[in-house]
C-alpha cells in the first residue's frame, strides 16, 4: 500500500513539474505577445471556385476541354515546364487515336543514343516515351529562368491546396499590385524579374504572365480562347495529368458503396434478429 | 481461461475431429472468437473498435505487401515508383489510396478504442496486462506510420523525417551521434529511406504478434463492460458467436462504408498537398506538419518554447512528447478508484468531459496549425492540463470521489432485475 502511494506521489510531482514548465513557456510567450508587435502576414487571395465537369462524386472528364488544355500546355507551358510522369501513349485516354498519338510523339525530339557512334543525341519520340523536358537539366533550367527552376507540372494540381482552382486563378490572375496593398505592405512590391499575382502565397512569382492575349492559342473546336478560358482549360488538363484515374476512381466507388450499403443493411437486420431474444428492457 | 459455463468445442464432422485431435486450431478459434467465449451481454458499440482495429491491421498488411511489389526504396526513384503505382499498375491507385487512408482509419478506430479504455478505465485490475500491451501496440503503430509516410519521398516525407529524427538530436551529448546513426548520414537520404522501408515492412508483423498477446491477455479475465461490474454468473454473458460476431459484422459494414467513401471520393483529404512534390533538401516547406494522427503529440512537442533551468526547450518538448504516451503505462496504478465505469464516477466524469476531451481537441487543432499565436499559447495550457489530468487529477479524484451506486450485476443492469440479487444474501452493490 505504501509502495502504491509512493507511485502516485511521484506521479503527482512529475505531473506538476510538466504542467509548471509548460505554463512557464506560456507566461513567457504571453509576455512577448503583449510587448512585441506581431508581424502581419501579407494577404493573398483564395483561389476562385470554378465549376468543372469532373467535380463531385459523379464527375466526368470533358474530353473537349482536356484537348483544349493539352493544346495550351503544348503551345505555351511546355516551353518551360516538363510533364515527366505523362507518356505520349497516355494521350489516347483523352480522345486521341493511335495515329494522332504517333504523329504527335514523332513531332517531339526526345533524348536518344546514336546507334553508330553511341553518342548522346535526340530522336523523334515514340508513343511509349514520356514528355521530354524543355531543359537538359536543372542547372540549364535555372540559368535560363533567372535562377527559378520551372517546376514539373504533372502533379501540380495535387501539389497545391485546391489545386485545379489555384492553377486557373493564378494563370488568369496576374495584375498590378493595388495602391492600398503597397501602402500597407511596401515589401509586397515585385522585385526585379518578379511579377505580382494576388493568388501566389507571397504575391510575387518569377513566372512572367504566360497567357496574355485572347486567341493566343487557336482552339480546334471553335471555343473562344479568352485568357480565363485558356486558364481553366489548362487547369483541367493538369488535373487529368495529376490523376488520370480520377474519373475511373469515382465510377468504381459507386458500385462498391452500393454493395456495402446492402451488406450493412443485411448485417444490421441479422444482428437485430439474433439479439431479439437477449434484448435489454425498454429497447 | 474463461468462465466455467463456456461452451466446449465438440466437433461432429470427422475431418474436424481428426484436425482437433492433432492440432486444436479450430478449438482455439472457437474459444477465442466463437461460441466458446462468453462475453458480457451489455457491451455497447464502443466495444466494436478492437475488432475493427484488427481488421484495419489486415487491410494495411495486404495492401502494403502489394504496394511493396511495385515500389522501389531508392531516393532516386521512390517518388517516381509511387507515381508508377498510381498510373500504370493495375488498380495501383486503389491499393495506394486504401493504404494511405487505411492508416488514418486504423488510427481513428484505435483512438476510439483508447478513448473507450480511458472512460471505462479498462486498464484497471485484472486487465493491466491488456492495457500495457495495447500501449506497446500504439507506440509500434506510431513508429510504423511515421516510417511509412517517409516512403513516397515527397516534401513532407523528407522534412517530416528530418524533424522527427532531429528530436533525437536534442538528447544531451550523445544526441547528434544517435541522430546520424539512425539516419545513416547527416540528413535523410538513401540510407534512411532503405532502413525505413525495411522497418516499415517488419513492424506490422511485430504489431500482429503483440495483438495476439493482447487478445490472449484479454481472454484471461474476459471483456470489460459499460457498467464495470465483473461477470458473476452465466446470465451476465452471451456467447461471442453469434451475438458479437453479428454486432461486429454490422460495425464493420459501417466502418467499410466510411472507409471506401474516403478512398473513392476524398482520397487526399487527410494528406498534405506538399507530399505530391518530390523531396527537395534545398527547399523547406512553409509549414512542416505531420499526419493528422500525430497532431496532439506534435502540439505537446512544440508547446515548450522556453529553456528552463539550463534544459533546452527542444529537449523539454521531446521529453514531454514521449512522456505524454509513456505515462499511459502507469495508469493502472495511478487511478485506484475501485469503480471502473465513468458512468458511476461523477467527479471523474466531469474532469473527463470538461477537461481531458477539450484539452485533446485543442492539442489536435494546435498540432495541425502553424507555430504562431494563439495556437502556441493554447497548446501550452492544454499540455499543462494533459499532464495534470493523468498524473495529478486522476490519482486525487480516485481517492476523494464518492461513486454512485452500481447495479448488482450485468443482468440487473440489462434486464432491470436480477433474481440472484433479490434472492441472494449479498444484495448490496458489489464491485
Amino acid at each position: 500500500m505504501t509502495k502504491l502511494l509512493s507511485v502516485r506521489l511521484v506521479a503527482i510531482l512529475v505531473g506538476l513539474g510538466f504542467a509548471l514548465i509548460a505554463l512557464y513557456s506560456f507566461v513567457v510567450g504571453a509576455y512577448a505577445a503583449i510587448t512585441e508587435e506581431a508581424a502581419g502576414h501579407v494577404p493573398y487571395e483564395k483561389p476562385e471556385d470554378i465549376a468543372y465537369s469532373f467535380d463531385g462524386p459523379f464527375g466526368k472528364w470533358d474530353i473537349q476541354q482536356l484537348q483544349r488544355g493539352f493544346k495550351v500546355y503544348d503551345e505555351v507551358c511546355a516551353a518551360c515546364h516538363s510533364l515527366k510522369y505523362v507518356a505520349f501513349r497516355d494521350l489516347e485516354q483523352i480522345g486521341y487515336d493511335e495515329g494522332q498519338v504517333k504523329a504527335f510523339a514523332a513531332s517531339k525530339q526526345v533524348p536518344g543514343i546514336d546507334p553508330n557512334t553511341g553518342e548522346a543525341t535526340t530522336r523523334p519520340g515514340l508513343p511509349t516515351d514520356y514528355f521530354p523536358s524543355p531543359y537538359p537539366n536543372n542547372v540549364a533550367a535555372a540559368a535560363a529562368n533567372n535562377n527559378a527552376i520551372p517546376p514539373d507540372l504533372s502533379l501540380m494540381t495535387k501539389a497545391r491546396g485546391d489545386g485545379t482552382n489555384y492553377v486557373a486563378s493564378l494563370l488568369a490572375g496576374y495584375a498590378e499590385p493595388s495602391a492600398e496593398l503597397l501602402e500597407e505592405h511596401p515589401e509586397a512590391a515585385p522585385g526585379p524579374g518578379l511579377y505580382h499575382n494576388p493568388y501566389f502565397p507571397n504575391l510575387n512569382l518569377a513566372m512572367a504572365p504566360p497567357l496574355t492575349t485572347a486567341g493566343q492559342v487557336t482552339y480546334d473546336d471553335g471555343t473562344e480562347a479568352t485568357v480565363q478560358q485558356m486558364s481553366e482549360d489548362v487547369a483541367a488538363f493538369l488535373t487529368w495529368t495529376a490523376e488520370p484515374t480520377l474519373v475511373a476512381r469515382k465510377q468504381t466507388g459507386w458500385p462498391v458503396l452500393i454493395f456495402l450499403l446492402f451488406a450493412t443493411v443485411l448485417a444490421y437486420m441479422s444482428k437485430k434478429q439474433i439479439w431479439a431474444a437477449a434484448k435489454r428492457k425498454g429497447d | 481461461m474463461s468462465f466455467p459455463w463456456a461452451k466446449e468445442y465438440t466437433p461432429t464432422n470427422p475431418v474436424m475431429k481428426f484436425f482437433d485431435e492433432k492440432l486444436p486450431l479450430p478449438r482455439l478459434v472457437y474459444d477465442a472468437v466463437g461460441a466458446g467465449y462468453p462475453v458480457p451481454r451489455n457491451l455497447s458499440y464502443f466495444w466494436n473498435f478492437g475488432v475493427l482495429a484488427g481488421f484495419f491491421l489486415v487491410v494495411q498488411i495486404v495492401t502494403g505487401v502489394v504496394l511493396a511489389m511495385h515500389y522501389a526504396a531508392n531516393a532516386q526513384v521512390a517518388f517516381a515508383t509511387t507515381e508508377h503505382i498510381m498510373r500504370d499498375v493495375n488498380w495501383g491507385w486503389l491499393m495506394r489510396y486504401a493504404h494511405a487512408n487505411g492508416a488514418s482509419f486504423f488510427f481513428i478506430v484505435v483512438y476510439l478504442h483508447i478513448f473507450r479504455g480511458f472512460f471505462y478505465s479498462s486498464y484497471k485490475a485484472p486487465r493491466e496486462m491488456i492495457w500495457l500491451l495495447g500501449v506497446v501496440i500504439f507506440l509500434l503503430m506510431m513508429a510504423t506510420a511515421f516510417m511509412g509516410y517517409v516512403l513516397p519521398w515527397g516534401q513532407m516525407s523528407f522534412w517530416g523525417a528530418k524533424v522527427i529524427t532531429g528530436l533525437f538530436g536534442a538528447i544531451p551529448l550523445v544526441g547528434e551521434p544517435i541522430q546520424i546513426w539512425l539516419l545513416g548520414g547527416f540528413a535523410p537520404d538513401n540510407a534512411a529511406l532503405n532502413r525505413f522501408f525495411s522497418l516499415h515492412f517488419l513492424l506490422p508483423f511485430v504489431i500482429a504478434a503483440v495483438v495476439i498477446l493482447h487478445v490472449w491477455a484479454l481472454h484471461i479475465p474476459g471483456s470489460s463492460n459499460p457498467t464495470g461490474v465483473e461477470v458473476k454468473q452465466e446470465s451476465d454473458t452471451l456467447p461471442f458467436h453469434p451475438y458479437y460476431t453479428a454486432k461486429d459484422g454490422f460495425g464493420l459494414g459501417v466502418a467499410l462504408l466510411l472507409f471506401f467513401a474516403m478512398v473513392f471520393f476524398l482520397p487526399n483529404a487527410l494528406g498534405h498537398p506538399d507530399n505530391y512534390i518530390e523531396a527537395n533538401p534545398l527547399s523547406t516547406p512553409a509549414h512542416i506538419v505531420p499526419e493528422w494522427y500525430f497532431w496532439p503529440f506534435y502540439a505537446i512537442l512544440r508547446a515548450f518554447t522556453v529553456d528552463f533551468l539550463f534544459i533546452p526547450a527542444k529537449l523539454l518538448g521531446v521529453i514531454a512528447m514521449f512522456g505524454s504516451i509513456l505515462i499511459w503505462f502507469f495508469l493502472p496504478w495511478l487511478d485506484k478508484s475501485p469503480v471502473r465505469s465513468g458512468h458511476y464516477r461523477p467527479l471523474f466524469r466531469k474532469f473527463f468531459w470538461f477537461g481531458l476531451i477539450p484539452a485533446m481537441i485543442v492539442l489536435f487543432i494546435c498540432g495541425g496549425a502553424p507555430a504562431e499565436e494563439p495556437y502556441v499559447m493554447l497548446s501550452q495550457v492544454a499540455t499543462a492540463y494533459y499532464f495534470l489530468h493523468f498524473l495529478v487529477i486522476l490519482p486525487i479524484v480516485s481517492q476523494i470521489e464518492k461513486p454512485e451506486p452500481l447495479p448488482y450485476s450485468i443482468t440487473e443492469a440489462v434486464l432491470g432485475e436480477d433474481k440472484q440479487a433479490v434472492l441472494g444474501e449479498n444484495a448490496k452493490p458489489a464491485v
